[in-house]
């Protein structure tokens, strides 16, 4: 994967967190993985949670989300 | 055979009351309100009638179907005489006999006597009438009339389908009314007053006059002087059958009337539930694509995209694909292909491909055009109801009081369904438009809407919360419902989100610019103004927003009790026919058909037992995904069934990207469309009159659609898909589509009933359709939600990333017209083109003045991702700051311009808010100069040696 397509990543992953940003971090974090785990391909998940590091500007429920998506 | 539905003269009444009454001697009981012209017609008696016809109101005007009542004096007209308990009705007498003739001969002196060389001879009401009352002579000297030479008015050739004739117009008005009362639009007229009546449309042609074609005054006509012009250069057709049309998720059914293995006319269906006799322009007229000389009717394949195209056998076309999809795959592992199947594909169709997808490939990557317009339905409805599917059947608009319309335009999109509507509205319901444009319905004859709510592009998320808002904080809730139906905990957080002043209308109107009273106003009409139906489209889903969007509808038909009986619901519109199948049908990577996700065990087992193969467990990728690991290397070869993705996809640039970097690309069409210039093995389509099958329409209504001429490539798509799979070395062994309808009923619950046989019976069935529900569900969530209670959900507003700034300062939108279909592939090879020959962009007159534009000028529309033009047509249709176009056609390029913007859920793409500027040209884009220059090159053949 590209930097290019991590980023993309980073920004679906971002948007999904700003959707559930008002339940709260928490359930915020779960939802995101849950999504993610849901509909992203199993690729995606791994190069999403592969550059998780270094992806400064994820939303915290997106990092937080991080541990909890199957790679 | 010739399939004759009965006409019986005025509509068909529903009432708990019925009434018995004798008429010649035999009796009869029919609904209160029933006239005796009907109830006459239930015992096979037909009176003689030439001013009726039971799709429109009687009229009583030209005293043919005169009767005799005991105890009544005169001969009143039975279409507009109530039948009444204890009536005895006398059709037949010889006053009666006298009289008719009489009426006869007078009709008859002003009529041409051209019947042998007439286009209706064998067809027309008139020929027909003068035989039943027996008429054998005319006693009226031949004076004044409207037919010979120094009469004639010259005939109206004008409209591309049909003509009319003045010179045979027998002034019965069912043309006018069939435009009123049916259609809608109010386009004809009879102009002056006795003899010199006649029908006009508004003063001038029918093309340049209001009339939008739809057929129903050509329908309704008993004479020649309005009728199709196919039937004037062809005759009269011999056998017809019923099929449903292949446009839009409206899914009207038709007569295909034919003559041997040519389609005479289309002719709407009386019986079809979804249009109840009426139809469109496109289904009743823009068939001739179906055999227009640009259809591929040969198997063709080379091995680079730059070669001309090589005509094969159909064996060598498969064989060359499978092995192309084997090579590939074992160089570039299991997950290096994928399909996309089509929306405009039957459910048995688009059932195969997935199943190819999943059972020889080995993989879950295949996806749907849905993918780009409803793929937001599916998920919001899901969230909240439990199902992805619309709430309704169509018919369930007439019990409506207040109908809210966002992001459609069902005048244009859906227009039978619009007719519908708009008669609704005609009866007093009320209605609430939002959209940035004045659409059409927001101000029609005899239809005007309460409030037009013109928000900004963007901005639907903040209106739905600001309508919720005030029904949450004004007491406007139906707590019953609520109490009842819903998940009370999800419900109350929600009331506590929604009632925060940060979603009051006030608060939101610097978002939306929508005035914070005319929202209240709205809200208040919607909470409190009796049944509330939502009706919405891709205005609602194409945004980054639009699963939440679709949530936040959902939230307000819960909210105001507005689920689960007729009259109310949450009702997508959808685009194409087979939206609703091609979903159904297991076409996302993530689901099986029935939408069961890929990961259930028990589901995937099911699957694997019957098909003998093990699945993955693993959800694939969707369109936008296979594109972005196609231009990063790892997605190598595409199968696409009837699909166009390089036209019709956001951001072309990088869609034609993906497309080249991939090693084997497979079109299944009926065109050389845009896709298959990236294409390396073309395997011709069959159009719908061509083939077997289903299509579910918008109110998850499955219709047949049957094969009336031979494919002219030799094969019906299915079958190709089987042999692909065949080669693949996965088997497979289909008799014809209805063995694969049992295989859907077999593995998907909400389809378990369904068969041809019984689909033959009822002539639809809406799912699900099982053991609970054996002929099918017109009204979803009756007593209960499909996920138990109802789910509120919470639907923060977040503006998309795309804004306006300086150096693009207007927002463009897309959408679509009433005579163009999507790509445009279908309708742009009709004569449809007349009323839309290319593609403009309407602006409004202060942005259009503020940059020196007039109508008709060439401009240039660009935005951060690419430059195309347009002609601009400046329209006060539009609000300042918004520019609008469609994309129906390839050169118009208008998805060169929009983004890589999508939903946050689904991946939708953002086609409703890309921002641009607009200024003067005279010259076309880059990238339309490069798409001229290379259009023929990539779509050479050279002929096949013999
Ligand atoms: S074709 Fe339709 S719109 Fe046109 S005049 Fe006839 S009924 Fe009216
Ligand atoms: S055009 Fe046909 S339908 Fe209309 S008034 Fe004349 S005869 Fe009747
Ligand atoms: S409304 Fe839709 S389904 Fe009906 S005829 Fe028109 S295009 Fe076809
Ligand atoms: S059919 Fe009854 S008056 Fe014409």
């Amino acid at each position: 994967m590209s930097a290019n397509d991590t980023e993309k990543l980073a920004h679906m992953a971002n948007q999904i967190a700003a959707f559930f940003a008002v339940y709260g971090e928490e359930e915020a974090a779960a939802g995101v993985a849950e999504h993610i785990n849901r509909f992203w391909s199993r690729p995606m998940r791994a190069a999403f949670v592969a550059a998780g590091g270094e992806q400064t500007d994820l939303a915290p429920a997106a990092a937080r989300a991080l541990a909890n998506i199957k790679t | 055979m010739l399939i004759e539905e009965a006409d019986f003269g005025t509509p068909i009444r529903v009432s708990e009351t019925r009434v018995t009454l004798h008429i010649d001697g035999e009796s009869v009981s029919v609904p209160a309100g029933t006239s005796v012209m009907a109830a006459a017609m239930q015992l096979g008696t037909k009176i003689p009638k030439l001013c009726a016809t039971d799709s429109l109101e009687p009229f009583g005007s030209c005293r043919l179907c005169l009767i005799e009542i005991e105890g009544r004096r005169g001969t009143p007209a039975s279409c507009t005489t109530l039948a009444e308990a204890g009536m005895v009705v006398r059709t037949q007498t010889d006053r009666l006999a006298k009289l008719r003739k009489g009426v006869m001969e007078l009709y008859i002196s002003d009529h041409p006597l051209d019947c042998l060389t007439c286009a209706a001879n064998g067809d027309c009401e008139l020929q027909d009438m003068a035989g039943a009352v027996g008429l054998r002579q005319v006693r009226y000297e031949t004076g004044d009339n409207h037919f010979d030479a120094a009469h004639a008015t010259p005939k109206d050739r004008s409209n591309p389908y049909f003509d009319y004739d003045p010179s045979k117009c027998i002034v019965c008005n069912r043309c006018v009314r069939a435009c009123e009362e049916v259609q809608g639009t109010f386009a004809l007229t009879i102009t002056a007053k006795g003899f010199d009546s006649r029908v006009s449309a508004g003063g001038t042609d029918f093309l340049s006059s209001e009339c939008v074609s739809c057929g129903a005054c050509v329908q309704a006509c008993p004479t020649a002087t309005l009728i199709e012009k196919s039937v004037v250069a062809h005759g009269q057709p011999d056998h017809s059958k019923v099929t449903t049309c292949a446009y839009c998720g409206v899914g009207c059914s038709f007569k295909a009337e034919m003559q041997g293995d040519r389609l005479v006319r289309m002719l709407p269906l009386k019986a079809g539930k979804a249009n109840e006799g009426h139809s469109c322009v496109k289904g009743r007229f823009a068939w001739g694509y179906a055999t227009h000389k640009d259809r591929i009717v040969k198997p063709m394949i080379r091995s680079k995209t730059t070669d001309p195209w090589r005509e094969v056998s159909w064996g060598e076309a498969i064989a060359y694909a499978a092995a192309e999809f084997k090579r590939i795959q074992a160089a570039y592992g299991r997950d290096s292909v994928g399909a996309i199947t089509s929306s405009r594909c039957t459910n048995e169709e688009v059932f195969l491909v997935q199943k190819l997808v999943r059972a020889a490939f080995g993989n879950n990557n295949v996806d749907t055009c849905a993918r780009v317009c409803h793929s937001p339905t599916g998920y919001g409805l899901s969230k909240t109801f439990g199902t992805s599917a619309g709430t309704q059947d169509f018919k369930s608009v007439e019990q409506a009081d207040v109908i809210i319309v966002i992001g459609a335009n069902p005048t244009d999109g859906h227009p039978v369904f619009a007719s519908r509507l708009k008669k609704r509205l005609r009866q007093g319901a009320r209605l609430i438009v939002a959209d940035p444009r004045a659409i059409d319905l927001v101000k029609t004859p005899h239809v005007r809407a309460s409030h037009h709510l013109q928000l900004k592009p963007g901005t639907n998320v903040a209106l739905v919360n600001a309508l919720a808002h005030v029904i949450v904080t004004e007491g406007l809730v139906d707590e019953a419902f609520v109490r009842q139906r819903c998940d009370l905990r999800e419900f109350e957080v929600w009331a506590r989100f929604i009632a925060d002043e940060r979603h009051s209308p006030e608060a939101s109107e610097v978002h939306t610019g929508v005035p914070a009273a005319e929202v209240r106003a709205a809200a208040r009409l919607f909470a409190t103004g009796g049944n509330g139906a939502i009706y919405y489209g891709l205005g609602v889903t194409e945004h980054s927003q639009g699963s939440t969007m679709v949530m936040g509808l959902a939230n307000l038909a819960m909210a105001t009790g507005n689920v689960g009986r007729p009259g109310v619901g949450v009702n997508p519109l959808r685009g194409q026919n087979n939206v609703q199948g091609s979903c159904d049908m297991g076409s996302f990577p993530h689901e099986f058909s029935g939408y069961r996700h890929v990961s259930d065990d028990a589901t995937r087992n099911m699957f694997e037992t019957l098909w003998g193969v093990d699945l993955s467990p693993e959800q694939g990728l969707r369109i936008p995904n296979m594109l972005d690991a196609a231009v990063g290397g790892a997605f190598k070869g595409l199968y696409v069934q009837g699909e166009d993705i390089a036209q019709s996809d956001p951001d072309t640039i990088h869609v034609t990207a993906g497309l080249a970097a991939m090693e084997c690309v497979v079109i299944q069409d009926l065109f050389l469309n845009e896709t298959a210039k990236y294409a390396h093995v073309f395997l011709p389509g069959a159009s719908f009159l061509e083939k077997d099958g289903t299509f579910t329409n918008a109110e998850r209504r499955i219709n047949r659609v049957r094969q009336v001429m031979s494919p002219l490539a030799g094969k019906q798509e299915w079958a190709v898909t089987q042999e692909l799979a065949n080669a693949l070395g996965y088997a497979m062994s289909y008799a014809d589509p209805a063995e694969i309808m049992d295989e859907i009923a077999a593995l998907t619950p909400t389809f378990a009933g369904v068969s041809y046989a019984k689909l033959d019976e009822r002539g639809s069935i809406q799912w699900p359709c099982n053991d609970k529900a054996p002929n099918g569900t017109p009204t979803m969530h009756v007593d209960r939600f499909v996920r138990g209670l109802g789910k509120f959900m919470l639907t923060e507003y977040q503006p998309t990333d795309e804004r306006a700034n300086v150096r693009f300062p207007l927002i463009l939108t897309t959408g679509r017209i009433l005579s163009q279909y999507n790509v445009g592939a279908q309708t742009r090879r009709t004569e449809n083109t007349v009323w839309h020959p290319e593609d403009v962009l309407e602006i409004h007159p202060f942005d259009a003045e503020l940059r020196g534009i007039r109508t008709g000028d060439l401009v240039a529309v660009a935005s951060r991702k690419g430059e195309v033009s347009l002609k601009a047509e400046v329209s006060e249709r539009m609000q300042p700051g918004v520019v609008y176009t469609t994309f129906h056609h390839a050169l118009s390029g208008v998805n060169v311009v929009t983004t890589e913007n999508s939903d946050w859920a689904t991946n939708c793409p953002e086609y409703k808010v890309t921002a641009v500027e607009v200024r003067p040209t005279n010259h076309l884009g880059r990238w339309q100069e490069r798409f001229q220059l290379e259009d023929a090159l990539r779509k050479r053949v050279v002929e096949a040696a013999e």
